[in-house]
């Protein structure tokens, strides 16, 4: 039982070590990083100049390893679906993938300094949220809870990496029904 | 409504918008469906309930505004909220005059799109409480608390409810106790301004001064001590109704004021010249005999004139005892739920002394006199030693003047005790049913 996470076309840094860390003992799970070589340029929509998230997704979950648990992405490029201007990320409910893309999760994109600390936990959350989903997690409206909604990166710094209760006991339940 | 409770239609022709939405509305825990045209839509229309529904504007078939106006004719609360792909300004203003609730220009702003279905939700939720609001009103019609079997009763509530319907003003006349507020409750509560508030001023409670600003409001600093502006209780009632008790009370000058208030349906607060007009209809309620008052000069005859288009005089307990026993086993139900009694009656020889007892107070007494025989009764039923009577009477008969007066209050009073029981009640006064049959005709005690 594993979750890998799958860096596209990004540098593997040390920010992946702390993200791996991170997910592992939010789950409980084993987490390993895995590179596929996957062409992400037929996603890109000139029009729109952005990447369609769900073709994305589509072929990480093609090329996963068999018999895998849950897969995150981890992209650098603008994610959209057709009917939403950008997405920070997007998840399968109660299913196998999720994919995050850092593009609007960088300081400079807003025309502040970059900040790579905050960058990290931007990520941290953002990754935790989408796997949180592929977990069978709603959105939540508890503020602090790290399934609450995000449209805006004010939202993602307001919350915590923290599941609240009730979603840390969903996330366990849903655990235990799978094995 | 939680979001679960929610029901969200997409329609639009594009597979990727429809699935995008889907996954989108998916994660906040609404009930979503999906359909690729007009006809798929209404299928799904008929099928199942919807709260929400977006569509696109332009379709293949039926477009979005035409399937827009066959779903408010299906159901005119359901929220519509325009798709298009172009800002057509012409299009979706056509659109919301036809009843949407809004439009989207493809692709949208999550955090837009977020406050969008948010505000739907919430409208679509405040639409749903409001129902649940008025038809909980339809059911605390406070007709349910006027109890009574009496002719004279029967009368008094066919007339209430004539009136409810109309817009006249009410005066309603009775001794202190017999129920005036009540009444003046249940016409609001059966007229079509049930669902506006009804205001009622004490008009004894306030010393002259007071009582026109509590009716009219004040702006700041109208008098000393008005820190700040108030709006008054008519403004409060507008709408609505607003209740006067014992108008009998209120001074000259403020007797002037609402003449004029009736004449011109327009006053001002306390402290500006800004006219302000409100739609109220007037109760009013008194315990005074207010036509030797207008003769004898206190109170204004024009206004007794206006306040008093329709009039209710409630009867005395006294004269409809033939009541008392379906109120007291009112109260007795009442008083058992909400202090949590295993009361159930009252006992034949306490049920009789009530029905005796002149009721000074009226049914306010007699409401008080159950509530404390239900707080110290020990058993499942009310017995004569857990009655007290603040005014104890010894004889009944004091004001009557004849003795056929005598008869009726007798034959009233056995009627009473034994429930309208004809047999039981000839048996006890010792005359032949049809004896009793005859002079319940001649004195009109028939139910």
């Amino acid at each position: 039982m594993r979750i890998y996470i799958v860096p596209v076309k990004i540098r593997d840094g040390l920010w992946i070590e702390d993200l791996v860390a991170e997910i592992a003992n939010t789950f409980g799970i084993t987490v390993e990083t895995v590179v596929r070589n996957i062409d992400i340029e037929k996603a890109y929509d000139p029009f729109r100049r952005q990447y369609n998230s769900s073709c994305i997704l589509l072929d990480i979950l093609n090329c996963r390893p068999q018999g895998i648990y849950k897969v995150l992405g981890i992209v650098n490029v603008d994610l959209f679906i057709p009917i939403l201007t950008f997405i920070f990320g997007e998840a399968q409910l109660d299913g196998p993938g999720a994919i995050v893309s850092t593009h609007r999760l960088h300081n400079k994109f807003y025309g502040l300094p970059e900040d790579p600390e905050l960058l990290n936990r931007r990520l941290i959350k953002e990754a935790i949220h989408e796997l949180g989903h592929t977990f069978g997690l709603l959105h939540c409206s508890y503020p602090g809870c790290v399934m609450n909604s995000s449209t805006y990166i004010e939202n993602i710094d307001q919350k915590s990496k923290e599941f609240c209760t009730q979603c840390q006991t969903g996330v366990r339940s849903y655990i235990k029904s799978s094995f | 409504m939680k979001n679960p409770d929610i029901g969200i239609l997409i329609v639009d022709d594009e597979a990727s918008v429809r699935d995008s939405l889907y996954k989108w509305f998916k994660f906040d825990g609404y009930r979503i469906s999906t359909a690729a045209d007009a006809s798929a839509a209404l299928q799904e229309l008929q099928n199942n309930t919807y709260d929400i529904v977006l569509l696109d504007i332009k379709m293949p078939g039926m477009d979005g505004l035409e399937l827009q106006k066959r779903i408010k004719q299906i159901n005119k609360n359901i929220i519509t909220i325009m798709i298009t792909a172009f800002a057509s300004v012409d299009t979706s203003i056509q659109a919301l005059k036809e009843g949407a609730f809004d439009y989207i220009v493809k692709p949208i702003d999550p955090d837009n799109m977020s406050h969008l279905i948010r505000n739907a939700v919430e409208q679509r939720r405040l639409a749903h409480e409001n129902i649940q609001l008025r038809q909980h009103i339809e059911t605390i019609f406070l007709g349910d608390e006027i109890i009574g079997e009496s002719p004279i009763m029967k009368k008094i509530m066919e007339n209430m409810i004539t009136v409810a319907q109309t817009d006249s003003t009410v005066m309603i006349k009775g001794e202190s106790g017999t129920g005036k507020e009540l009444i003046a409750r249940a016409i609001h509560s059966s007229s079509n301004r049930r669902y506006f508030p009804i205001i009622t001023i004490n008009c004894g409670a306030y010393r002259e001064g007071i009582i026109e600003s509590e009716l009219f409001g004040h702006e700041k600093e109208a008098f000393a001590g008005a820190l700040y502006s108030r709006r008054g209780k008519l403004e409060m009632a507008d709408k609505g109704t607003i209740f006067l008790d014992e108008i009998g009370n209120i001074g000259e000058k403020m007797q002037k004021d609402l003449l004029r208030l009736i004449n011109t349906k327009q006053f001002s607060r306390l402290g500006s010249e800004k006219q302000i007009n409100v739609d109220f209809r007037i109760i009013c309620s008194t315990g005074k005999d207010l036509e030797n008052a207008v003769q004898e000069g206190a109170f204004s005859e024009d206004l007794y004139y206006r306040l008093n288009v329709f009039n209710i005089s409630l009867p005395p307990l006294r004269e409809r005892r033939i009541d008392i026993p379906s109120i007291a086993r009112f109260f007795i139900k009442k008083y058992a739920q909400s202090l949590n009694k295993n009361v159930r009656d009252i006992s034949q020889e306490a049920l009789q002394v009530l029905v005796e007892y002149e009721w000074p107070g009226n049914v306010r007494e007699l409401r008080n006199v159950i509530e404390r025989a239900m707080v110290i009764t020990k058993g499942d039923l009310i017995e004569l030693n857990d009655l007290f009577f603040f005014f104890p009477s010894s004889s009944t008969a004091s004001e009557e003047k004849s003795l056929e007066d005598v008869e009726k209050v007798h034959i009233e009073k056995i009627l009473g005790v034994t429930g309208g029981n004809i047999a039981q009640a000839a048996s006890i006064l010792k005359i032949s049913r049809l004896t009793l049959y005859n002079k319940i005709e001649k004195y009109n005690l028939r139910k």
